[in-house]
Parts: C-alpha cells; sequence; structure tokens
C-alpha cells in the first residue's frame, strides 16, 4: 500500500487522539511525583476507576437507590467521577501514603503497585474483561466531522479540545499563579513552604487528590470511545510511564508535550511499519536515556 | 526420619503394582470416578460466549446421564486459563496428574487448546474442544486423543465466503486476532475467497483484546476494499464493529463480516448495530423444538441462552460418556474407539460423526441477524438462512494434513 | 548461616517429590531462584529493578528456542538462555544504572517492556501463543528428563525435578558466595550510602554493573529451568506483572535476608496454586498481602524473624 498524505494525516489525528490521554495521565504522574515524589502506579486503575463511575452511574445507581429512571449524564459524570475517585484518592494519600514519606521512595511505588491489584482484581471479578459499552454519548458529540482528509467523530474531536483545555490550564495554574508556586516551592523546600504558614501535608493531599482525579477525568472521556473494561488501564499505565521517563519526570510542560508527540509518533508508525507501533515510544525512550538521561524536559538530578 | 521415608516408600511400590495390574487389566473405571474438567475463559474476552456457561451445560449432561456411569460416580471441576496458554497447560498438566482427570473439554482459545490437545494426549489424556477454532487441532498438531467438536476456521471461512463472495463482495481486507486462530481464519477464509474469484487486498493484525481498531479500520478503508472481514472474535469483533459505525465506514458502500460470531456478541451489539450481517454458526438455539428446550432449561440456570461452545460441550460431555458406558471402562484408547465408531445425534449435532483426524462434522447454518421489527424476544437475535451439509461445511479427509489419516 | 539449616533445605529438597507434587515443587524452585537472584540487587545492592521479567522470561524463551529448534541438550539449553540472560543484563544493567531510585525502576520497566514487545512480535517466539511444545530432552544426551517413574500410580518426573534442584542448589550457592565475598560487602557499602563508597576510590558504577549482571544471569537461569518444566515459554513470563511478582515474593520474604526469597517465594506460589478456583480474587488477595507487607512489615517474615531472635538468617 502506498503511503498517502491522507493516509498519514488520518493516522497523525488518531494519534492525536490517544496522545491527549498520553498526556492527561502523564500529566497527573508528574503532578504527583513533582510534590510526592512519588510513581503512582495505580494511577492506571484510577482512569478505569473513573470510567466505571460514569458506567455504573449511568447503567446501575438509579436503581440501586429506587429511582429506576435517574441516570448520571455523561456531563455530570465529567464533574462527578473525578471528585469521587479524587475524595478515595485522598484516603489513600491520608490512610496509606502518608505512612510512607519518611521512608524509601520505591515503598510508595510498591504500595501504589499492590493497589493497583487490589483495584483490578475486584473490578474484574465483577465485570468483563472484555468490557462494557457507555451508551451515554451525548447526542450533540455523536456522528462525524468532515475533515477534508478524513471523517472524524465529533466525540474524538471533543476529547483532543477538552483534554488541551485541561491540560493547558493545569500547567497555568502550576507554573502562573500563586497556589503554584507554593507547591513548587513544596516540592523544593518543604520546611521553609511551612515556615511561611502553608499547611504542607494538606496540599499534598489535595495534590495527590487533583492528580488522580486528572485520571478519573480520563477515564470519562474514553468511556466512550473503547468498552469500559477493567484492564483498561493496566494496559495503559506502562506506556504513560515511557511517557513521563522521556518527558523527564515530574515535569509539567514535558510530560504534556511528550504524551501529544508521542501518540502522533505512534499513530505515523502505523502507517510506515504497524507492527513497531507499540514499541516505538520505548525505542524512543532508550534513545532520549542515552542522549539525555533526566529525560527531554527533565533537569539533570 | 529415614525408617518413615523408607517405610513410605515401600508403600507406595506396593501401591505400584497394585494399580499396574488394574491398568493392565484394561477394564472400569480407574479410580473409581470419572473426572471431566472444563479448561476455558471464565473472565476475558471469551468468557460470555464460553466460561462458567461452558461449566454448566457440561455440569447438566452429567446429571441429565444419572450422574454415574458403570455405577462410578463423574465429577466435574472448571477452571480459568485467562487466555494464557502457560496457565492452561499448568492446569491441565496438575489436572492430569493429580486429580485423575479424563477428559477436558471447553477449552477456548486456538493457543491454550494446542498447548492442552498436545499435553493431554502425550499423557494420554482425551481433549473435546469445543470452543478452539484453529484448523491445526485437526491438521499438523492432531493427536489421537484430541476431539474437534464444534466448528474450526475452514467451516467458518468456506461457509461464509461462499455466501458473500458471490452477492458482491469480491475484494476482502482482514482485521485479524494475532495468534493462531486469527491466522488460521484469515487463511481459510483467503483461501475460499480466491477459490470463489474474489481478491484479498491486504491484512492488519491486532493483539488479543484490543480496545482501539480505529486505525486497523482506517487502514482497511483507505485498502478500498469492498468486504473487511473480521478475523477475530468475542469482544474483539464486537469493538470493531462498534467503531466502525463510530467513524462512519459502513454507510460508504464497505462491508464488515465477522467471521466468528456468537449470539453473545449480536447480544452485546443490540440488533440495531448488526441488522442484516451475515455468519456462520454450527449451533442455534432457535432451531428446531429440542434445541428449545435444551435452551430453555440452559437458560433458567445460566440466564442466557447457550452459545455454540456451550451446547457443543453438553453435547460432547453425553456422548463421552455414552461411549464410556458402552466401552465398559474410562481408558482413553477404548474410548476414542467408541467414540469415532458411534453416530453422534442429539439436538446439537445433526448427522455428526467423529473422523480419524479427530474432527467432529456435522451440519452447520449460515445465519442472519434479524431486524429489530422481526424480533420477537430478548434473544430472538437471528435466522437460519442456510443449512451446510456436514459433508460440505468440513474440510474433507484428504485434504487434512494429519498423521493419522491413512492415505 | 547455621550448618545446619543447609543440610535441612538439601534433605527437604530432595524428599519433596515425594510427597508434593513435583511439578509444583519445580516452578517454586524456579521462582525461588528468581527471587533469590533478584534480592541480590534490591537486598544488597540496593537497587529495585522493575523489569527482571525480562531477564527470567528472556531466557525461557531462548532455552525454548535452542531445545526446540536447534536440538541442543536441555543443560546446554540452559547455559544458553543463561548466557543471553547475562548479555542482556549488561546492556539493560549499563543504561539503567545511569540513574538512581525511582529512575532507576521506571528505567528497567519500560526496557523490559521492548524485550516484552520483541516476544510478541518476533517471528520465532509463537507470539500471543507462546513458545509450546518444548522437549525437555535428554540430559549430557544421556538421561532422559522427560522420563516419569510410575510411583503409587502417579508418575513422578524425578530426573527432571533433580536436575532442577542440583541447578536451583548451584544458582543458590553462587548468589551466597556473591554475597559473603569481599565484592558483596562493596555492594552493600554502596547501599548504604552510595556516596562514602565512592569517596573511598571504589568504582561504585562497574560494580552496580556486575551485580545487575549476575542478577540477571541467575534470573534467567530459573526462567531457563521453567521453560523445561513448563516446556512453554509465554508472554507472562516476560511481563511486567512477572516483575511485580518477584518484587512481591522478595519483599514478603524480606529484603536482604537470604532466605526471605525462599520464604516469599513459597508463600506466593502456594497461595496461588491453592487459590487459583477463586478466579481474580487471587489478585486482590496478592495487592493486599503487598500493600500490607509495605505498611506493616516492610522486613518481611524472614527479617522480622531475624530480628526477634536478634540475627541475620
Amino acid at each position: 500500500m502506498e503511503i498517502s498524505f491522507q493516509m498519514v494525516m488520518s493516522q497523525v489525528m488518531l494519534g492525536l487522539n490517544n496522545g491527549v490521554f498520553y498526556a492527561i495521565l502523564s500529566l497527573g504522574l508528574a503532578v504527583i511525583f513533582g510534590l510526592l515524589n512519588i510513581v503512582n502506579f495505580a494511577h492506571g486503575a484510577l482512569y478505569m476507576l473513573g470510567a466505571y463511575v460514569a458506567l455504573l452511574g449511568y447503567t446501575s445507581i438509579g436503581p440501586l437507590l429506587g429511582m429506576p429512571d435517574f441516570h448520571l449524564s455523561y456531563w455530570a459524570a465529567l464533574i462527578v467521577a473525578p471528585l469521587v475517585v479524587g475524595a478515595f484518592g485522598i484516603v489513600i494519600e491520608r490512610t496509606m501514603l502518608r505512612r510512607l514519606y519518611k521512608f524509601d521512595h520505591l515503598y510508595g511505588l510498591l504500595l501504589t503497585f499492590g493497589l493497583a491489584l487490589i483495584i483490578q482484581g475486584v473490578f474484574t471479578n465483577f465485570f468483563n474483561v472484555s468490557g462494557d459499552p457507555y451508551e451515554a454519548k451525548p447526542e450533540i458529540l455523536s456522528g462525524v466531522v468532515n475533515l477534508g482528509f478524513m471523517m472524524f467523530p465529533k466525540y474524538r474531536l471533543w476529547v483532543i479540545v477538552i483534554s488541551l483545555v485541561v491540560c493547558f490550564g493545569t500547567w497555568y495554574v502550576i507554573e502562573r499563579t500563586k497556589l503554584g508556586s507554593y507547591l513548587r516551592a513544596g516540592t523544593e523546600n518543604p520546611e521553609l513552604v511551612k515556615a511561611f504558614g502553608v499547611n504542607v501535608p494538606l496540599m499534598i493531599t489535595l495534590t495527590y487528590g487533583y492528580g488522580v482525579a486528572l485520571a478519573a477525568f480520563a477515564g470519562v472521556l474514553a468511556a466512550p470511545i473503547y468498552s469500559v473494561s477493567p484492564v483498561m488501564g493496566s494496559e495503559m499505565i506502562i506506556t504513560v510511564f515511557a511517557v513521563v521517563v522521556i518527558g523527564g519526570m515530574g515535569s509539567i510542560m514535558g510530560s504534556i508535550v511528550t504524551g501529544l508527540l508521542l501518540g502522533m509518533v505512534e499513530g505515523f508508525t502505523k502507517v510506515v511499519y504497524a507492527p513497531a507501533s507499540s514499541t516505538v515510544i520505548f525505542l524512543i525512550m532508550v534513545i532520549v536515556l542515552l542522549v539525555k538521561p533526566a529525560g527531554l524536559f527533565g533537569k539533570e538530578s | 526420619m529415614k525408617n518413615l521415608f523408607s517405610k513410605a516408600a515401600l508403600s507406595v511400590a506396593v501401591l505400584a503394582m497394585t494399580s499396574g495390574m488394574a491398568g493392565a487389566a484394561g477394564k472400569g473405571i480407574s479410580d473409581g470416578v470419572v473426572k471431566i474438567g472444563v479448561l476455558t475463559d471464565m473472565s476475558g474476552v471469551y468468557s460470555t460466549l464460553g466460561g462458567k456457561g461452558t461449566q454448566v451445560a457440561v455440569e447438566m449432561a452429567v446429571k441429565d446421564f444419572g450422574g454415574k456411569v458403570l455405577g462410578k460416580p463423574i465429577q466435574v471441576i472448571g477452571a480459568d486459563h485467562q487466555n494464557k496458554a502457560d496457565i492452561a497447560s499448568a492446569k491441565a498438566r496438575e489436572w492430569i496428574d493429580n486429580e485423575k482427570v479424563d477428559m477436558i473439554t471447553g477449552l477456548l482459545n486456538s493457543g491454550c487448546a494446542l498447548a492442552v490437545q498436545k499435553l493431554a494426549s502425550d499423557k494420554k489424556k482425551i481433549t473435546m474442544n469445543t470452543g478452539a477454532a484453529s484448523t491445526d487441532l485437526t491438521n499438523k498438531a492432531c493427536t489421537p486423543y484430541g476431539i474437534h467438536y464444534v466448528y474450526d476456521t475452514y467451516a467458518l471461512g468456506k461457509v461464509t465466503a461462499e455466501a458473500v463472495v458471490p452477492s458482491g463482495g469480491k475484494s476482502w481486507y482482514f482485521i485479524t486476532a494475532d495468534y493462531a486462530f486469527g491466522h488460521s481464519l484469515e487463511a481459510n477464509t483467503t483461501k475460499f475467497v480466491t477459490k470463489l474469484g474474489g481478491k484479498v487486498l491486504g491484512s492488519v493484525r491486532h493483539p488479543l483484546s484490543t480496545a482501539d481498531f480505529s486505525s486497523y479500520l482506517l487502514q482497511a478503508q483507505s485498502s478500498g476494499a469492498q468486504i473487511i472481514g473480521l478475523a477475530n472474535a468475542g469482544g474483539d469483533t464486537t469493538n470493531a464493529i462498534k467503531q466502525a459505525r463510530e467513524f462512519g465506514i459502513d454507510k460508504k458502500g464497505q462491508r464488515l463480516v465477522g467471521l466468528l460470531i456468537f449470539d453473545t456478541d449480536i447480544k452485546s451489539l443490540g440488533l440495531n448495530v448488526a441488522q442484516g450481517m451475515q455468519f456462520t454458526s454450527g449451533f442455534y438455539w432457535d432451531r428446531d423444538a429440542a434445541t428449545r428446550a435444551f435452551a430453555k432449561r440452559f437458560y433458567a440456570i445460566h440466564k442466557a441462552m447457550p452459545t455454540m461452545d456451550q451446547a457443543g460441550a453438553y453435547s460432547a460431555t453425553m456422548n463421552y460418556l455414552k461411549a464410556v458406558k458402552a466401552a465398559g471402562t474410562d481408558d482413553s484408547d477404548a474410548v476414542m474407539a467408541k467414540l469415532k465408531s458411534m453416530n453422534i445425534s442429539d439436538f446439537f449435532a445433526v448427522n455428526g460423526k467423529i473422523r480419524a483426524d479427530g474432527r467432529m462434522v456435522h451440519d452447520m447454518y449460515l445465519m442472519e441477524v434479524k431486524k429489530p421489527s422481526e424480533s420477537k424476544g430478548e434473544w430472538d437475535l437471528l435466522k437460519i438462512v442456510k443449512t451446510v451439509p456436514a459433508s460440505d461445511a468440513f474440510m474433507p479427509l484428504s485434504e487434512s494434513t494429519c498423521s493419522l489419516v491413512s492415505k | 548461616m547455621n550448618k545446619y539449616i543447609w543440610i535441612a533445605i538439601v534433605i527437604l529438597g530432595l524428599l519433596a517429590p515425594f510427597v508434593v507434587y513435583p511439578v509444583f515443587m519445580m516452578k517454586l524452585l524456579c521462582f525461588a531462584l528468581f527471587a533469590c537472584a533478584f534480592n541480590l540487587l534490591l537486598g544488597y545492592t540496593g537497587l529495585l529493578s522493575f523489569g527482571h521479567a525480562a531477564f527470567f522470561g528472556g531466557a525461557s524463551y531462548v532455552t525454548g528456542y535452542l531445545v526446540k529448534s536447534s536440538g541442543l541438550t536441555p543443560e546446554l539449553g540452559v547455559l544458553g538462555g543463561t548466557l543471553f540472560a547475562a548479555l542482556l543484563g549488561y546492556i539493560v544493567g549499563s543504561l539503567a544504572i545511569r540513574r538512581q531510585g525511582i529512575y532507576f525502576a521506571m528505567v528497567t520497566l519500560a526496557l523490559a517492556q521492548i524485550v516484552y514487545f520483541v516476544a510478541l512480535k518476533a517471528p520465532f517466539t509463537g507470539g500471543e501463543d507462546g513458545l509450546q511444545g518444548i522437549p525437555r530432552g535428554k540430559l549430557f544426551g544421556l538421561i532422559d528428563l522427560g522420563h516419569a517413574y510410575t510411583i503409587g500410580g502417579s508418575p513422578l518426573g524425578l530426573n527432571l525435578y533433580y536436575f532442577v534442584f542440583v541447578m536451583f542448589c548451584l544458582g543458590f550457592w553462587i548468589i551466597y558466595r556473591t554475597i559473603n565475598s569481599p565484592f558483596g560487602q562493596v555492594l552493600k557499602a554502596i547501599r548504604e550510602n552510595e556516596p562514602r563508597a565512592v569517596s573511598l576510590g571504589y568504582k561504585v558504577e562497574r560494580f552496580k554493573l556486575l551485580a545487575f549482571v549476575i542478577s540477571a544471569a541467575l534470573a534467567g537461569m530459573a526462567g531457563s529451568l521453567k521453560s523445561l518444566v513448563f516446556q512453554l515459554a509465554s508472554l507472562t513470563d516476560v511481563s511486567w506483572h512477572t516483575s511485580g511478582e518477584v518484587v512481591l515474593m522478595t519483599l514478603l520474604g524480606g529484603v536482604g535476608t537470604v532466605l526471605g526469597p525462599l520464604a516469599g517465594a513459597f508463600t506466593v506460589i502456594t497461595l496461588q496454586s491453592e487459590l487459583s478456583s477463586v478466579g481474580s480474587w487471587i489478585t486482590v488477595i496478592i495487592g493486599s498481602i503487598f500493600v500490607i507487607c509495605v505498611l506493616l512489615f516492610r522486613r518481611g517474615f524472614v527479617g522480622e524473624l531475624g530480628r526477634l531472635l536478634k540475627r541475620s538468617l
């Protein structure tokens, strides 16, 4: 098959669609890593959890509450799921992660790895691994748009736009506002920030909550595209880790830009040599590590 | 300590001799029980079409048989192989070595099926495969103790291609699951498409349980093929079909053909999405009075209508037990001889016969998904368009590469 | 360590197949060796590799391929797998030891993922089906490892079992010697205080790399043996779940203890086999053990026991 411009553009567009998921997930990881120094292995599981909150909210919560006609709408789910999962994250941070700060950071990785297994195991037990469809896609986002080179589903276009808004919004808050400056200072020198009267432990808790809420937000966005399945997160998380390593761990802008770029690179690879598409990110990672061990946007430690 | 050990060794040796003698006699039921193992995907992509339902069907068969054969109890055990060949073969090995399982059925997923069939055969145990599709099971990987019961990629490819190609589906592009089953299905279908004057423009392979088919679909779309053949199954097939709708691919004159579809897939797609699709099946619950009677009883337990895998597991178990009874022993060689000589005829299999290569041949059906307006109930999903007789549906023995077939 | 403990282990190992299902015992030995090899890195050098499945699984593919397609005898197959793992360990190690702590873990994880994709896509690995039907072959061309003695009505594959057991003992002995050698002392010094080790003039990177290669090679040996036992090399062996599992075994038993990984592997493998009927709850149980371990018993069973007995085990 010859490589046409149309083909390349279509795959790159789909790549961008995947890329925004990488970006939003790796952004959450970067935010958490920046302040807590923890690689949140449960990120994929929490992304999955977000999708399930949306799914169950639509199908089951009404009957459960004795209101069979109540369905949590897609728009409501976009708000509710991050809140629910964020709260869940806050509980995790308060009850478990907090106990580990005085030890090696690796314990945080191991703890969240265990949590990921638990969450995924529970959902595998109650739900079909092959996934359940999420049917609550709003009417206004159905159908396709003609982009000239391809017919692109409106919904996917919406996902790209809203994700970019959320990503760059987060970047703005952290890098350009006073709240963000506390956060960044807390990363550098928690004692000093404490001396200024900032409640650092609370800040850490909320940061973790926000990071995982981002994951849940991505989960809701993903629900109408992919079927909602207990393993949707574990398939994604390793790639996202690679994105984080390439971007430079903890770098906010790095994670966003790298996520988007790598999604598109992946899409482009599908045109050139499809079997390599799942490996290409890891190959890039090796090259980046050889040339710039701290990642593209990372600072040398 | 040493004393204890030598005593144990002695008693073990005595046991060995006695059981050796029992084996030499070749009669009766070994270890006083007939054990049937249901090893299949109980939690993964294929669990709705097989899974616990397969075990339910096997248990029904045992109960209907009376729970005993030759005066000895029949026991059913089940396990989940998670679509992983390593778990499947480890479990099968343990079952045969430790649990003394006599027959293993289910075995969805060709990768798992091939591993287990080889292992069981090395240990002279029977496998009656109701779930997997690869024709390798009765060709280059055939064994004296392996039976392939329900369907295979040859029958699926042949019946579907013969229906689709003449009705204007000349050029094909495949989206193929990247393991033994998908490869086999693509290869077999390709053979018939070309034979009937069609052309295959290309194919793309995806890993088992893929969430996003969009890029594969896009490649299929830009190939310009009239037919996009889905050489995959279960959740993969339904995902691909749904996403094809999302991108409006089916609206532009390209047609999706699922090469292996189960009732449960149609159920999850909904008639709105699936209507008009044609595919091949070895069983449909609403075919006649006998199938409906079985389906009704199955539904009462499992809350879903039986798929061909599940109905096939019932039939396989029933006929296995009949063969044990007729042979007067659960010795694998004797039972296999009986199975291969008897006619298989029940609600599941019409004109059934187990051939030398282990292939159970029976009538197959070309199905079509009903329009929503035609459907009268939750499970009223399909109609039988054509019945393909056993002799036409499956690979003739003359083409088989199985070493057991004398030529 | 006490001489009697050694003798007890050997006797237990020799008698085990008569009491316990031999395939289970062999699986246990393979994972125990895997965990011990991993512990050499985490426990004695302080490096957490989250990609050790690459060596375990990679070697099992290589052994499987050598024995199946090239018709090599099993001992050469295992040797080939081990050497491959050592080479792979050298490559991964050289890249990974440039970073520390969490970065090190992430880099090993991602590199292992490349190995996973190779195993998935390479023409000789069998993709999703895995490399099936690996023959057990004849040891030195003489002793049939597939042979089973019928004892008590059950076939016992004693030849293979004792081969695996001897290889396990060899691997374990190498690890034990390494830990208690001057080289091992330097590793511990690096774990405790890397800058100080540097200032004492040690070429820390080279020590770390050597430890990484030994650990990878022995993990590979474990994987090679496993492929002979199960006659199969599959994607599970190279997946990151396996990497996580070996971390759990080591952590549970006791990081940095000689016997800990043995105890950990024993617990996890037994749990998996006893609980296989509960389906995916097993993932939940294993995850919970992980969490409890990290929160409450960071020293693991053996570590806690050693603390009670005030000696190192």
